[in-house]
């Protein structure tokens, strides 16, 4: 699903290594906690699991493609099967909560009465189905991160990365937040969450990877 | 629902950004100068053309009343320069002096042979003294001279029309690039969020140039219209220096001499160079993107 293979990241040409090393395999259909203390590399590890940067060394392999011998231009489809969930959301304000949560739908080019369905279903699924009107500034921030959920996973992706989900919400609304990401896992979803949030880690024992300034210190 | 549509078809908030007010506005104003500088070329061809032939038959010899003309025919025709000599029609000539003579003509006419030349001459002048030489009592009429000097301000007035033609799409252009990048400015997390979802560099870019070459489109069809009443004064104006007569009101306007094909290219041209440019504006810039 997921292999890392001596994997190093630097940002820039001359700018330190902020990943070293990274061997491991994520199962198909496991849930991992990505730990780490602030600037260990768990952003950018995500990163690279959702195509949004490029390992400078080893073989990344997502969904069985292997990254260093693919063209970017057949990056755009494998996203397509990539869910992700910021911190700080990115919902698009300019547009309500239904055509945020159609986006990758139409980005994938599908028939209008299918969006429509799908995206009723997915608001239906995290309870914000009375909002689809609503602009995204209207919404609280649980709310927020939830339309952000129904966006990653509408197209039924294979793997589902979140950075920090959690990070902007009480706990109440983390909790919610959480309980939406583990019945994707439990439907089978391929699940890694990155957080700070040790009480949420020790509510939902699970497996995880620990990184230390770039590099993984444990993995189960 | 129809707003969620329209919404839906415009995620990253082009109507917005790409507003229709600026550079439409932007674009028809250059339209305009386009058109105008477009029907000047044309304008300044058709007059360079119509010299051409003027200045073919420019030279006239003219013979005393009753003198003999095979003979200067015969020696004109064997002069390289001329093509061909020919002896202006009586009645012709009568028509043409009525006016000032009256019908009954009493005074006798002189003799007045056309000349039509084989090619412009560089230096009407001489060919005049040369032809005066071979031919006794003629006087050699070289207006000819005039009408090359004015074929060649056409000439040049064509070139320079063509240049800023050129200029007038390269200034577009820029203007239609800044447009696109303060589009890009401002959409700069949609763009993102849109990439991070899975969409292609030919879906963004054609959803820039799309709007881009709409707009673009737009005010260039406004400019064209602008320019064409104003073209159409113009022709009436000119209309008399081609024989035709001044118009007596909007719609007599000489409205079919107007470079018609020419202006209705304007407005697809101007949309395919800035369909271009938003392609390549943001073909450029999404390549920095993973
Ligand atoms: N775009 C970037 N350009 C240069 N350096 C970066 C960039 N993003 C991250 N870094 C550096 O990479 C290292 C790891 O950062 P990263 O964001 O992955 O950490 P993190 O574990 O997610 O931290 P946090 O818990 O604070 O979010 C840091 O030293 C950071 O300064
Ligand atoms: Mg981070």
């Amino acid at each position: 699903m997921v292999r890392f293979a001596e994997v190093g990241l630097r940002y820039g040409e001359s700018a330190p290594e902020v990943l070293r090393d990274l061997s491991f395999v994520l199962e198909p259909g496991s849930f991992h906690w990505l730990l780490g203390a602030s600037g260990a590399g768990k952003t950018s590890l995500l990163r690279l699991m959702h195509l949004a940067a490029r390992a400078t060394r080893g073989e990344v392999e997502v969904l069985g493609v292997a990254l260093s011998r693919t063209r970017r231009a057949a990056l755009p489809a494998l996203r397509r099967r990539v869910g992700v969930v910021y911190q700080d959301f990115r919902l698009l304000p300019h547009l309500p909560v239904f055509d945020n949560v159609a986006l990758p739908l139409r980005v994938a080019g599908r028939a209008p009465h299918q969006i429509r369905a799908d995206v009723t279903e997915i608001l239906r699924w995290v309870g914000l189905a009375p909002k689809a009107d609503a602009m995204p500034a209207a919404l609280s921030g649980g709310e927020q991160q939830r339309v952000a959920i129904a966006r990653a996973v509408v197209m039924r992706p294979a793997l589902l990365v979140a950075d920090e989900p959690t990070g902007n919400l009480d706990i109440p609304q983390a909790r919610r937040v959480l309980s939406l990401l583990r019945e994707m896992h439990r439907l089978g979803t391929t699940v890694v969450v990155a957080t700070h949030a040790e009480t949420l880690v020790a509510e939902y024992p699970a497996a995880s990877l620990r990184l230390d300034a770039g590099r993984l210190v444990s993995h189960g | 629902m129809t707003l969620r549509r329209a919404r839906g078809r415009d995620p990253l908030g082009l109507r917005r950004v790409l507003s229709d007010r600026l550079l439409p506005a932007l674009v028809g104003a250059m339209g305009l100068l386009a058109a105008l500088t477009l029907a000047g070329a044309r304008g300044a061809a058709d007059l360079a053309s119509r010299w051409e032939g003027g200045a073919a038959t420019a030279l006239t010899v003219q013979l005393a009343p009753g003198a003999a003309t095979d003979r200067a025919l015969a020696v004109l025709e064997a002069m390289p320069e001329i093509a061909e000599a020919r002896l202006a029609d009586p009645a012709r000539l009568a028509a043409l002096l009525r006016p000032w003579l009256g019908d009954a003509i009493a005074i006798p006419l002189p003799k007045v042979i056309e000349l039509r030349l084989a090619r412009l001459p560089a230096d009407p002048a001489a060919l005049a003294g040369r032809i005066a030489a071979l031919v006794p009592g003629a006087q050699v009429e070289a207006h000819g001279v005039w009408v090359a000097r004015l074929l060649a301000l056409a000439r040049s007035l064509q070139a320079v029309a063509v240049a800023a033609l050129v200029l007038v799409a390269g200034i577009a252009t820029a203007v239609i690039a800044v447009a696109v990048r303060a589009g890009i400015a401002a959409r700069r997390d949609a763009i993102a969020v849109l990439h991070a979802l899975g969409a292609t560099d030919a879906d963004i870019a054609g959803r820039f140039a799309g709007r881009v070459a709409w707009l673009v489109g737009l005010g260039a069809f406004g400019g064209t219209v602008v320019a064409a009443p104003i073209l159409a004064g113009f022709a009436d104006m000119a209309a008399p220096l081609s024989g035709g007569r001044v118009a007596e009101g909007l719609l007599d306007l000489p409205w079919q001499r107007l470079p018609w094909a020419e202006l209705a290219l304007l407005p697809p041209a101007a949309a395919l160079i800035g369909w271009v440019t938003a392609q390549v504006t943001l073909r450029l810039w999404l390549r920095r993107l993973p």
